[in-house]
Formats: C-alpha cells, sequence, structure tokens
C-alpha cells in the first residue's frame, strides 16, 4: 500500500472504477469468469492473466512443459535434442513428474525400475508446503491405487490431485544446509514474450542440516524450504529470517568454484524460466490489460544444475525481516514502474518496452518483440550499444547460439 | 654457498640469512643443492651458476623470493642487540597500559569462572569427546547454554582504554595537548595525506579498479576479462610480490581465493592437515572456557548477521582450534606487545614448573571477534584452508588491531591517523561533532577494530581486505572511515545529538568501498 500512496494514487472501493487492480487471485476469477460480463476498459490494469494457473498451477505446468517439448521434437527442432537415455538435453528442467490418479500406473512401472529413490508428493492446489510428504515405498500411496483401479470416470477436483516428483536427494548444500531460490519474474505480454527478471531474489535456508537418511524422511524442517513452515522450528532467526540475497550466493559461487561456473548456473536459470514461459504462451490469454508477477521456485543440485519446481502466482508479499520489507517494496514499486511509464496515465496500448531507468532491479530476461527487431538491424543496434537493444539481443544471441 | 652471496654482510641481510637458516625451506634447498653437486657430471667451477639455473628449473627460485619476501613484510628491520623487553615496545607507558589491560582481561575471565563455577580448562570425557567429534560439523545447532556467558570485553571497553592512554611526561604548549579536538591523546607520527597519496597511488581515481569498474557495460567486460586473463598469469608464477602488485588494483572474485593464498604464502601440504587434525583432536580432548566465549561470540554477531548466518558451522571449525594454536602464541610473543596471559594446572598455583599460558594461543576473544573469520568463508570451502588462511590473516594484520603499541599500524596509530586526517581535511564536520558531543572516533573505532566486517556488504569487505594484503598496510581502514565521515556529510552537519549522530551512520552496507576512498584521497 505504501507503494501506491507515493505515488499519489488514491485508493479506490471495491464497486467504483479503478485504472490498477492488485487483486488477489479469487476475485481474479470473479472478474474473468464468463458470468460476470465485466470488460476491462482502456485504462485499467490488473496484476494477473485470466488463466494463469496454467502455470502455477503444478499438474498444469508440467503438463505444459511436457507438451512443448513434444511438439519442438515434433518440429525437429534443435532444442528438442535427446540423449541416449532418452532425457532432453536442453530441456530438462523439470524433475520427472506424474500425475496422480491419473498417471498412477506409469509412476509404478517407472517406480519399480529404480526402487530405491525418493519422490515427493505434493498436493496440486494448495501451497506453501501443505501438505507435502516424501514417500519411498510404494505402500505409502495405496490411498492411489485403489483409485486408478477404479473403472469409473470421475475427473478429479484440483483439491485431491497430486503430483509426484522424483526428489532431488542430492541438492547444493552450503553450509551443510539444503536451500532454494525464490526469483521473481515479472511478465507484461505472452505473446510477443516480454518477460523480465528480478536481480534481488533471494535464497531460502533450512534451520536444520540436511540429511538424507531414510529417517529423516518425515522431518519436514531438513526438506522443505518454504518459510511458513521454517518459522516453526526451534533454530528459527528472524532477523535474517534464512534468506540469503542471490547475490550472496553468486559471491560465494563465484569466489569457491569460478567465475564460469556461477555464470554457467545463472544462464541456466534464465535459460529455464524463458523456456517455462515460451511452454504456456499458447495457452494464456494474452490479455492487454494483464501483467503478472511470478514467483520461481528453483532448486540447485549439487551438479550445479538448476530445477524449476514451481511457478507461484500470488508469491507472497508480507515481509518476514526489515531487509525483506525494503526488498518487497522495491519489488512492487519497480513493478509498477514497468507496467505503467511513471507520469503516464495508464493505457494498455501502450508499446510495453519500457525505458531503461523504469527498470530498476529488473532485468529484461526475453523481449520476444526487440529480439525479433534485432536480428533485423542487429549491427545498428549493437553498435550504437542502447542497453536494452543490445541485452534484447545477448539474450536472442544465446537463445540463438544454442540452435546448430 | 650462501656464505659467498652474501659477502657485504649488511645488518638486515644477516638478520635476514639466520632467519633462513631456521626454516624448513633451508633445508630442503640444501638438500637438492647436494644432490645436484653429487651427479657425476658436475664441475666445481659452475658450482654457483649451475646451482642458481637449477634452482629456477625446479621454481624454487620463487618459493625462495617468497619466503623473503614475506619475511620482510612482516619483521621491520630490528637491531639484533636490543633485549627483548625493549623490543616490546619502545615506549614504555603504552606497555605498560597493555600490560594493565591484560591484568584486568584476566581478572575478569577468572571471576567469570568462578561464579558460573566453571573451570577455566577442562578435560572431557570419553563419551563427552565421541559426541563432540560426530557433532564437530554441526556445532552450531546444539550448543551448551551461554545465557550467563558475557563477552570478556568489547571494542567500546577498549576504547576507554586506548583514550585514557596519556604521556605523563609530556605537556605541550597547548593546554590541550597537540591533538586539538581528538580524544586519542598520544603523540604519533602518522602520514598525512599526501603521504598516503602516494602510498596507494594504485587505488588513484584514473585507474580502473576490478570490484568497481567491471559492470556490465561493453567496454568494461573487456577491463573485466583482461584483468582475468593477466590474474591468472600471476597464479600462475607462483611468486607473492606478483600478486601484492596485481591486487593493488584489486582481484575479481574467482581469483581472489587464491590470490590471497599467494600473498600470505599459503600452500597446503600433508604435514598441513597433520596439524590441523592434531588441534582438532586437542578441542575434542579439552574442552576450555574460551571455547563458550567464543560460542557465544558466533551466536552474537555472526548467526545474527543476514550474509553469514549460512557459515556458522565453518566458524566452530576455524576457531576452536584456533584457540589451541600455539603458532599463534609463538608469533605474538615475537612480534606483538601482548603478554599473554599466565595460568597455573589446578592444585599448583604459583610453582612456575606449571605454568601455562592460557589459552595455548594467547588470544583471549572479544565481542566481534568472529567477524574475522566470517568474510573468509566466501572464498574458501574447506575448513583446514580458511583455517589457515585466517591464521595468517590474524598473525599478520588482525592481532594489531586489539593490543596497545606504538606500531604504526596498530590500533592506536589507525585512530590517530583517523582524527588527524578528520581533522585536518573536514573541520567543519568535526568542529560541529565536538560540539554536539560526539566524538567521531567513538563511532568508527568500532569498525577499525573490526576492520568493517559485518558493517559493509560482504563483497565490499572483500574490496577493502584484498587492498589491506596487497599494500601491505592497514592504514586503508583509517582512509575508509574518514571516507564514510565525509560522504555523510550533509545529513551529519544535521544531528544535535550523539545517537543522532550514530543513527545516520549506523548503516553501511549500501556503501560502495573504491569509490568512496578514491573520493577522499584523490579529489580533493
Amino acid at each position: 500500500m505504501n507503494n501506491f500512496e507515493a505515488r499519489g494514487w488514491i485508493q479506490v472501493n471495491p464497486e467504483d472504477d479503478f485504472n490498477f487492480y492488485w487483486a488477489n487471485v479469487q476475485n481474479i476469477r470473479n472478474i474473468f469468469s464468463i458470468e460476470s460480463g465485466y470488460r476491462l476498459s482502456d485504462d485499467q490494469f490488473i496484476n494477473h492473466f485470466p488463466n494463469h494457473m496454467e502455470l502455477t498451477r503444478k499438474d498444469l505446468m508440467v503438463k505444459n512443459i511436457k507438451r512443448y517439448r513434444k511438439d519442438l521434437e515434433k518440429e525437429g527442432s534443435p532444442l528438442a535434442e535427446k540423449d541416449e537415455n532418452g532425457r532432453f538435453v536442453h530441456l530438462d528442467f523439470i524433475p520427472q513428474t506424474f500425475m496422480l490418479p491419473s498417471d498412477y500406473n506409469l509412476f509404478v512401472e517407472e517406480f519399480r525400475k529404480n526402487p530405491n529413490t525418493t519422490w515427493i508428493m505434493k498436493p496440486c492446489g494448495k501451497a506453501r508446503g501443505i501438505g507435502i510428504f516424501l514417500v519411498n515405498k510404494l505402500s505409502q500411496l495405496k490411498k492411489w491405487s485403489r483409485d486408478g483401479k477404479t473403472n469409473v470416470f470421475t475427473p478429479p477436483t484440483a483439491k485431491e490431485t497430486y503430483v509426484i516428483s522424483k526428489y532431488i536427494d542430492n541438492p547444493l548444500l552450503i553450509g551443510g544446509k539444503k536451500f532454494d531460490l525464490r526469483l521473481y519474474v515479472l511478465v507484461t505480454s505472452f505473446k510477443p514474450l516480454k518477460c523480465y527478471m528480478y536481480k534481488l531474489g533471494f535464497c531460502r535456508f533450512c534451520t536444520v542440516k540436511y540429511n538424507a537418511n531414510v529417517n529423516e524422511l518425515d522431518n519436514m524442517f531438513v526438506h522443505l524450504t518454504n518459510v511458513s513452515i521454517q518459522k516453526q522450528g526451534e533454530d528459527y532467526n528472524s532477523i535474517h529470517g534464512g534468506k540469503w540475497t542471490v547475490q550472496n550466493l553468486r559471491l560465494f559461487l563465484e569466489g569457491t568454484r569460478g567465475k564460469e561456473i556461477a555464470d554457467k548456473l545463472f544462464d541456466e536459470i534464465n535459460w529455464l524460466t524463458v523456456h517455462s514461459l515460451k511452454a504456456v504462451s499458447g495457452c494464456i490469454s494474452n490479455d492487454r490489460h494483464c501483467f503478472e508477477c511470478y514467483g520461481y521456485d528453483i532448486i540447485i543440485d549439487d551438479n550445479l544444475k538448476p530445477w524449476l519446481i514451481e511457478v507461484n502466482a500470488s508469491p507472497s508479499l508480507t515481509a518476514t525481516t526489515s531487509s525483506d520489507r525494503i526488498m518487497k517494496y522495491k519489488l512492487i514499486s519497480d513493478v509498477i514502474n514497468i507496467v505503467i511509464p511513471p507520469g503516464e496515465l495508464p493505457d494498455v496500448r501502450w508499446s510495453r518496452i519500457p525505458a531503461k531507468e523504469n527498470l530498476g532491479s529488473f532485468d529484461i530476461l526475453y523481449d520476444e518483440e526487440l529480439a525479433q527487431a534485432d536480428i533485423l538491424t542487429q549491427e545498428i543496434k549493437s553498435r550504437v550499444g542502447q542497453a536494452t537493444g543490445t541485452r534484447g539481443a545477448r539474450d536472442s544471441k544465446r537463445t540463438t547460439s544454442t540452435w546448430k | 654457498m650462501n656464505d659467498d652471496c652474501f659477502m657485504y654482510g649488511n645488518d638486515h641481510q644477516v638478520q635476514v640469512l639466520q632467519a633462513m637458516k631456521t626454516m624448513e625451506l633451508y633445508a630442503d634447498l640444501m638438500e637438492t643443492a647436494q644432490k645436484e653437486v653429487n651427479k657425476s657430471n658436475f664441475k666445481l667451477t659452475d658450482l654457483q651458476t649451475s646451482i642458481e639455473l637449477m634452482f629456477n628449473d625446479k621454481g624454487r627460485n620463487g618459493t625462495l623470493k617468497n619466503a623473503i619476501y614475506k619475511y620482510i613484510c612482516i619483521h621491520a628491520a630490528k637491531h639484533s642487540e636490543v633485549p627483548i623487553d625493549h623490543l616490546k615496545d619502545p615506549i614504555s607507558y603504552v606497555f605498560k597500559a597493555q600490560q594493565s589491560w591484560e591484568k584486568k582481561i584476566m581478572k575478569s575471565l577468572n571471576s567469570m569462572c568462578t561464579e558460573l563455577n566453571v573451570p577455566l580448562a577442562r578435560q572431557r570425557t570419553e563419551k563427552e569427546q565421541k559426541e563432540f567429534s560426530q557433532m564437530w560439523t554441526a556445532l552450531g545447532a546444539d550448543g551448551p547454554d551461554f545465557s550467563q556467558i558475557r563477552p570478556v570485553y568489547a571494542p567500546k571497553d577498549f576504547l576507554e582504554v586506548v583514550t585514557s592512554l596519556n604521556n605523563v611526561n609530556y605537556r605541550s604548549a597547548n593546554n590541550n595537548g597537540f591533538n586539538l579536538w581528538g580524544i586519542i591523546q598520544i603523540p604519533l607520527k602518522n602520514r598525512t595525506m599526501d603521504e598516503l597519496r602516494i602510498q596507494f597511488n594504485e587505488m588513484s581515481i584514473n585507474q580502473w579498479q576490478s570490484g568497481m569498474d567491471d559492470e556490465q557495460d561493453i567496454f568494461q567486460e573487456i577491463f573485466h576479462d583482461d584483468r582475468i586473463k593477466l590474474g591468472q598469469k600471476v597464479i600462475a608464477s607462483k611468486l607473492a610480490p606478483l600478486a601484492c602488485e596485481f591486487t593493488k588494483k584489486g582481484s575479481s572474485i574467482s581469483l581472489r581465493g587464491d590470490l590471497w593464498c599467494q600473498m600470505l604464502g599459503i600452500k597446503i601440504d600433508d604435514v598441513d592437515v597433520l596439524y590441523y587434525e592434531k588441534l582438532k583432536s586437542n578441542v575434542l580432548q579439552h574442552e576450555l572456557l574460551i571455547d563458550n566465549l567464543l560460542y557465544k561470540d558466533v551466536k552474537l554477531t555472526a548467526t545474527n548477521d543476514d550474509h553469514y548466518f549460512v557459515f556458522e558451522d565453518f566458524l566452530y571449525q576455524v576457531l576452536l582450534p584456533f584457540s589451541r594454536d600455539t603458532v599463534v602464541l609463538r608469533n605474538l610473543l615475537e612480534n606483538s606487545t601482548a603478554t599473554p596471559a599466565r595460568s597455573f594446572i589446578r592444585g599448583k598455583v604459583g610453582m612456575e614448573h606449571f605454568e601455562v599460558y592460557y589459552p595455548p594461543s594467547g588470544v583471549i576473544p572479544f565481542h566481534g571477534f568472529a567477524m574475522y573469520v566470517s568474510p573468509l568463508c566466501y572464498l574458501y570451502k574447506e575448513p583446514i584452508k580458511l583455517y589457515y588462511v585466517f591464521r595468517e590473516l590474524y598473525m599478520c594484520y588482525f592481532f594489531r588491531l586489539h593490543v596497545l603499541s606504538t606500531d604504526p599500524q596498530g590500533i592506536l596509530s589507525l585512530s590517530q591517523l583517523f582524527e588527524t586526517l578528520l581533522q585536518t581535511h573536514e573541520a567543519e564536520l568535526f568542529y560541529h561533532l565536538k560540539s554536539v558531543n560526539c566524538q567521531p572516533l567513538k563511532i568508527a573505532f568500532k569498525w577499525l577494530m573490526r576492520a568493517f566486517s559485518g558493517f559493509l556488504a560482504s563483497d565490499q569487505v572483500l574490496i577493502l581486505w584484498d587492498r589491506i594484503l596487497a599494500f601491505n598496510s592497514l592504514e586503508i581502514l583509517s582512509v575508509l572511515a574518514v571516507a564514510i565521515f565525509t560522504f555523510r556529510k550533509t545529513n551529519l552537519m544535521k544531528v544535535q545529538t550523539y545517537s543522532a549522530a550514530e543513527g545516520v551512520l549506523a548503516d553501511l552496507t549500501t556503501l560502495q568501498v573504491l569509490p568512496l576512498i578514491q573520493l577522499s584521497l584523490f579529489c580533493k
């Protein structure tokens, strides 16, 4: 709220007209549902895409990414190259995942191939680490095996479906503790894809040392990094909240493992973000009035490979520590600056190419429009050295350079 | 053979030679030389040249150069005939003050012992030893109860001692003493701004610096890549003076760990690994009260710090063996005015035989001691290397920051330098602060004593310590402190109370070290 007031904006009631609406997920459903007949006018912005769950629900995200990969394979695109084991070389950024109950049999097949592996069960419709548990024996999944065997076709509701993914049991440990990365990605349009990565993401550490021992599978303090869970641990420290900035992570990795390795890791993270967005860009309705700031959860394993765990549509904007509060305030401020160029009235028809000053702490991750323009006028732009232009070109160069 | 080379026996050279003879390196060189001489095709006339060539081939030349360089850096030329006591510190009242301060610390430690009914040192039982060794890598999780332990002293206590130092023999014409407005009252000679400019020449504003100028711009990326290439060549050459010259302009993040090892002369071999294990077993066998102090210190400082809490367990793995390390003690006895505290084995008070140094390293930690180690965790993953780098850093530089001496790099001189520079160049500011009852040194002292660790952002601390190692001088700390005051001048001029001034200077984490130093040194 402070952000809005600082800009001299006026808060309006639910019935009145609005220019900018920072809504939660339920209200979005209401606004965009067919019954309401509500149409957003040209000077109104809203902070969610209507069907964002294509990316933010765990099962739909996995479905979309799998479909995207298959499509690329059919096209014969070099991005979809596979290695001897049948795994994608460039697009292998989600751990192996199955939907339950629908893919139960497929899962059992896979599990029987590698019986000593651990898998993690996550309910589709929930957040904050609620309802998650680890399994390493088929018997723990009895409940779904029964359902899978019935012949009655009942489409499972969001509350009953689970995804089960291969658990990454070799996470990168720093100071002996497991952590994950929370990165914020702002998308102002899906077609053409325009996305921005926030430089000030953070790492969430567990308070307890990581232990891959079978007996510790039930100890959520060791395995889940959600702040809402770690907060309840005895060693939780509210001064730093178990949060480390991404810059410190980068400093540590560069200092102890070298620059190339650190650069490669962050490049791969950018790569997987862009492709995850591209995967859903086809099915998310590209409403001009919308923008969205996603929270990407990524885990790094000890081979320094990043894995996309999930994408959140309403990343927590409450702050647990003072530096957290400052960071989130800046985040919202920069988001607004990019969506509505400061000093102008909101107008959904604008070109959506923000000036460099307005980017704040965001980096342009991928701007399809600029990239395509750049391919045509590449030389001129790089000679002039325009920051937005060169960065867009560099990103597209990075994607094109892996095209063989 | 070596005696021939040093024919014109300069006092200093003789000294260096004598020191060399005690080092392992000498035995190693002799052995290699003798092996060479025993080869059948060896001619006596070519003795000198062929041995030199051979050394060069095997890279021994470099190691010899490094060793000599290191020795010269650490030891100021001392007269070999001066008795030990005088060597400690030429000015007697400073020395006396240091001794009485040490007595005070020891007394406080002893009283804590009796209060809590905990012995200064105690042998662990077998069971405890086993438990402890299992927990070695996770000491942060379950420690004993420290609520009753208080740090022995904090920077502000030390500051009081520092400012009360007064030369009773000195009376100046001006009643305020020679130091017009500041609180340090000892006449120590310091460098002027001009001399500092010359000393820190490589940091001048017209030279590009790593750590500041290597951002993501096309031209600056070229600078960055060049520095990396040059840095890798420097590391490959294995020469310490080269590394120092290179690092004067800063080191890039990925090369920093190696460069520091080169500058400090650290190469871990099996003997070192064994020594660390020995120290670790000492920790397992005996528990010292100092351990609890260290635990408490880590919990108070590093665990609460945004940047370093992740490394908590490493800190224990470094600090606990450190306090058992007698190499540190030896270094203290030779190079510092400190007289480490001594204690007696229980039941045998007063008997000379049973007097031991306590703690074995001679260092009693103060509040914030753990922060000397924390920034290093960003550079070294393995505890052993981390340990040796920290020990070397401590023995070369950090010990001067909490001992009273007239050493030109000691905390006294640094404080003095800070006050003089601030008075000379920011007289208005200094006067205003003094008039609202706020002595700048009171705020800056803790920065100096901890070498800014924990006050600046983690990458900035590393950039700063780059320069300390490269220029072999702690004076940069005072320069930075002055620069910070200058930077926040407009706000400081408005304050009316001491706490308001503290508030203005409370948060330094957004500051960038290099532009500030350059502004201060080179832009006036």
